[in-house]
């Protein structure tokens, strides 16, 4: 076996945008283990500046086409909290009905399209489709549901057009309504065949523990697994919470050299969100067939294998199919009612965060009194996980070392694409205020 | 006659676009039947050099990006532009309007002078290079992306509309949102998404460019008529990039 290794990915693939994987190891000697961003940065937190408060959702929902409802509806609560606006019981429930479609079209493009390949040993999913027709069928089916779900609220599958602050442009019909829930029913069976299809590869998802802090939003009152409303938790805050507001206190950004986007730490040297963060810190909050789900796989509370975000992720898809069903009949019991919006603009700042589907988004706005943008600051996810992945890099390698060249690339890349990174959405952030 | 080979590449963008072709669902089968997709760095590890049509998604903002562009343009028979990134500059053109060493001190404070933080003017790509094709819109639509695949595969020209949105909008019998107050570039900007945004009762931002000779008198007079602010229609106007100079007052 060769002593040394010499690994360099350039753009890594089957992930949301650019990073490099470098490894460099003389005489059995690993020297350098290195996860990279060299995404361009797009300057987004620049080009509010000078915006009317009615465009901002509009221009930060390009942050990211993956998660675009997650940066529009954040921008469009941290506007509303600006400006001190609040929205109705039936705005929140369709708000909360259209981020839960977006948790269920990334998580399932994912585990069928991204991560899958890897554990059947296949480059992509093309080679799948003669191979296992029926199965990609299948994942290609709840996935067109999750994306007619987001168009049905959203009014597009990508970059929603019906949130304006304090409410909504059009609301769906009570038919429609029910039309999803029916459809919604049948997802819950799909993911029970997609779960199978990945359980009998789950031999393949790599053993590996480093026991890490996990953040996402927890919710108290009432209990909820939550994905939007409630305060930053992680596993070393004793069950105690930091209020939103104190975001900065919790993601701490500093700039590396090899790295476009910033990077973050807490409580330790880093610190990971997402499925598996939200997973560990309110499981035993889960709908009931989530549970099962987790159970089948044996993901438990506790679980530090960065592999297994993407089993969360598929627990996550059944909890948010589950608990939509139950919003859907709560808001057809109460029946659509529209609703008149009035917006009295006024100077101030607000903050919001929310559980996009890789884990906790910050954003913050701050308006002079025409309502004009003055001030951003916004901090991704996949940002919080860079120096997670490099840590993790960094303890996989001298423990596969041994395996070779090929196995060490090949399982670092799976590391990378469990965290199922969002990189152009992670050059996008900013901490450093401006005045216009 | 053998399959054409295709290759998807992106730019600065948030890939939106690339996942609209993901989201033809099971009409993506179908046109894995008929192309060999032979790379496509977000959905698949395969990757070639030969290919035949280029997809570029994504806006040119820094030199290394343009040279990259330059050589999927040199092995590419057919170029097409993805999305409004990559058609009209997008939203990454907004960054034009400021200067650049003020917009990098913004992102990223006494680091914006490292230099692989380095950014340049937002360039559409035929700014840059020959594009033979344009997807318009943010995101593109499935509909009308499949369409121009269908018409290069067969050897037709793909007729895009040369008309304004408003045309689709007053078709679908939707209420003009400029009589609830809203700025809507309806009247200037290409059709073709089927007024999707007014639909929902969200105001025509722009996002596929203006059609080629817009009424910008038109345009005036709405604004008059509607007792609007100039400065206001302006502001609208350069979201998507489309100019950056809009009107003449």
């Amino acid at each position: 076996m060769s002593k040394n290794m010499n690994i360099e990915v350039k753009h890594i693939t089957r992930v949301e945008g650019h990073g490099n994987i470098i490894v460099n190891a003389n005489n059995g000697k690993v020297e350098k283990v290195q996860w990279q961003v060299p995404e361009a940065p797009r300057f987004f937190e620049a080009m509010v500046r000078g915006r009317s408060y009615e465009d901002i959702q509009l221009i930060v929902s390009r942050i990211c086409g993956i998660c675009s409802i997650s940066h529009s509806l954040v921008a469009t609560r941290a506007v509303e909290s600006a400006l001190g606006l609040e929205v109705s019981e039936q705005t929140d429930l369709i708000r909360l009905l259209m981020h839960y479609s977006e948790q269920l079209q990334s998580h399932v493009l994912h585990i069928g399209y991204l991560a899958a390949p890897d554990f059947f040993g296949v480059p992509s999913v093309v080679p799948l489709v003669p191979k296992a027709t029926d199965a990609v069928k299948t994942i290609i089916k709840a996935h067109r549901v999750a994306n007619e779900w987001s168009d049905l609220i959203g009014g597009r599958t990508t970059h929603p057009v019906t949130l304006k602050p304090g409410g909504m442009t059009t609301l769906p019909s009570e038919k429609q309504l029910r039309d999803l829930q029916a459809a919604l029913r049948n997802t819950l069976a799909d993911l029970g065949i997609i779960a199978k299809i990945i359980l009998s590869v789950a031999g393949n998802i790599p053993h590996f523990e480093r026991p890490t802090e996990y953040v996402s939003l927890k919710q108290i009152n009432p209990p909820t697994y939550t994905f939007y409303h409630g305060d930053i938790t992680s596993n070393d805050c004793s069950g105690k919470t930091v209020p939103v507001k104190d975001w900065h206190k919790v993601t701490n950004e500093y700039v590396v050299e090899h790295s476009t986007a910033k990077w973050t730490k807490w409580h330790r040297d880093s610190y990971a969100v997402g499925a598996l963060a939200r997973f560990n810190n309110n499981a035993e909050l889960l709908s009931d067939g989530a549970k099962e789900t987790a159970k089948t796989f044996g993901l438990q509370k506790g679980c530090c294998n960065p592999f297994m975000n993407t089993v969360a992720q598929l627990v996550e898809s059944v909890h948010v199919v589950e608990t939509s069903i139950a919003i859907i009949d709560k808001l057809l019991t109460k029946g659509i009612k529209p609703e008149k919006v009035t917006v009295k603009v006024k100077a101030g700042k607000g903050t919001a965060a929310i559980e996009a589907p890789r884990g906790i988004l910050f954003h913050e706005y701050e308006f002079d009194k025409k309502g004009t943008c003055v001030a951003a600051d916004i901090c991704i996810p996949t940002n919080q996980n860079h120096a997670n992945i490099q840590k993790d890099f960094e303890k996989l390698v001298p423990e596969i070392f041994s395996e070779g060249e090929t196995a060490v690339r090949q399982k670092l890349e799976m590391l990378v694409r469990a965290y199922d990174p969002c990189i152009s959405c992670s050059t996008h952030m900013l901490d450093v205020k401006f005045v216009r | 006659m053998s399959k054409p080979r295709v290759a998807i590449f992106d730019f600065a963008c948030c890939e939106g676009c690339q996942l609209q072709i993901v989201n033809l669902e099971e009409e993506i089968l179908e046109l894995l039947g008929v192309a060999d997709v032979v790379e496509w760095r977000e959905a698949m590890s395969e990757q070639s050099r030969e290919y035949d049509i280029a997809i570029v998604e994504g806006s040119i903002t820094r030199p290394e990006d343009e040279e990259r562009l330059w050589v999927i343009r040199s092995g590419a028979k057919v170029l097409i532009a993805l999305g409004a990134c990559a058609t009209i500059g997008g939203i990454n053109k907004l960054k034009n309007n400021f200067d650049l060493q003020d917009v990098k001190k913004c992102v990223y404070g006494k680091n914006a002078n490292m230099h692989h933080l380095d950014t340049a003017m937002t360039r559409a790509i035929d700014e840059v290079v020959k594009v033979d094709y344009k997807v318009h819109g943010c995101p593109i639509d499935r509909k009308e992306f499949t369409y121009i695949m269908r018409c290069l595969l067969i050897g037709k020209t793909p007729e895009i509309p040369e008309w304004p949105v408003c045309v689709e909008c007053k078709a679908k019998g939707n209420p003009c949102l400029w009589e609830y107050g809203q700025v809507c570039l309806g009247p200037i900007i290409r059709a073709g998404c089927g007024a999707r945004c007014p639909s929902s009762g969200f105001r025509c931002f722009g996002c596929r460019g203006y059609i080629d000779n817009p009424n910008f008198d038109a345009a005036k007079d709405v604004i008059e008529k509607y007792g609007l602010n100039i400065e206001t229609l302006k502001s609208k106007m350069v979201l998507f990039g489309s100019r950056q100079v809009p009107i003449n007052e």
